[in-house]
């Protein structure tokens, strides 16, 4: 198997690694705000995305090649598409809630998630989407946006890991 | 006198960090990135993390509410 540990000047970098869970709004942001500050600070990152996580990597506009099947179309429509459709994991009230935080977040400067997305890539982090979440939710590699670099099963999460000096469940 | 400067007023966490990551990892080893901001967290942050990636940190000065960081960038 592949070693992930970057290593750079001859010193073994710190490494975060992030089990992206959960599919909503407050919680990807915790998740990327972490990521982004880690890449920033020179860390090694990367975020394993499983079950309702995937759907913050889902593209807007992207749709499978092939055809699904009916459970796998249900699934895709109830399911949040992308960044835009998260919701707050509390006080979402019908979509008030969550419109409300985001002009706040606009307001007090905060970066959007998709934005956060874009930055922790730019900064060399790595977003894994895992292949056994996305069969079962009926989703296709190609639905997910351009920053993902791989589909992959537990055992790459597992050794990733392994090798990090900090790993947190979101 | 720095070589490169940049602004992060007005951005609050992570932001100010990232910009400034962005920034330097474009310089050349041996330039000064003088880097303006008022985000409260990031003056200390912001020189503690670029100093693990290997930076050293010329200065830090802080007027009014807003704060000056000049890093000359040393991290490959």
């Amino acid at each position: 198997m592949e070693d992930y540990h970057t290593e750079k000047r001859g010193v073994t970098l710190t490494k975060l690694s992030l089990i992206m869970f959960s599919g909503e709004l407050d919680k990807a942001l915790a998740g990327f705000v972490l990521a982004s500050g880690a890449a920033a600070s020179g860390w090694d990152v990367t975020l394993f995305f499983t079950f309702w996580g995937i759907n913050i990597m889902r593209s807007e506009n992207k749709t499978a090649l092939e055809k699904k099947d009916i459970t796998s179309k249900m699934f895709g429509r109830m399911m949040p598409k992308g960044t835009e459709e998260l919701k707050l994991s509390s006080m979402h009230m019908a979509g008030i809630g969550t419109s409300l935080m985001k002009k706040r977040m606009k307001e007090k400067n905060v970066s959007t998630l998709y934005e956060m997305i874009q930055d922790a890539k730019e900064l060399g982090a790595k977003f894994l989407v895992c292949d056994m979440s996305m069969e079962i939710m009926g989703l296709k590699k190609e639905e997910f946006i351009d920053e993902v670099d791989d589909i992959v099963g537990v055992g790459t999460y597992l050794k990733e890991a392994k090798e990090s000096d900090v790993n947190l469940f979101i | 006198m720095a070589d490169e400067s940049i602004d992060v007023r007005g951005l609050t966490c992570p932001k100010p960090l990232v910009e400034t990551k962005k920034k330097i990892r474009k310089m050349e080893v041996g330039k000064v990135l003088e880097v303006i901001g008022d985000h409260g967290p990031s003056k200390i942050e912001i020189p503690e993390m670029l100093e693990e990636a290997g930076n050293e940190i010329m200065d830090v000065s802080e007027s009014e509410g807003v704060w000056k960081i000049t890093i000359l960038k040393k991290e490959v």
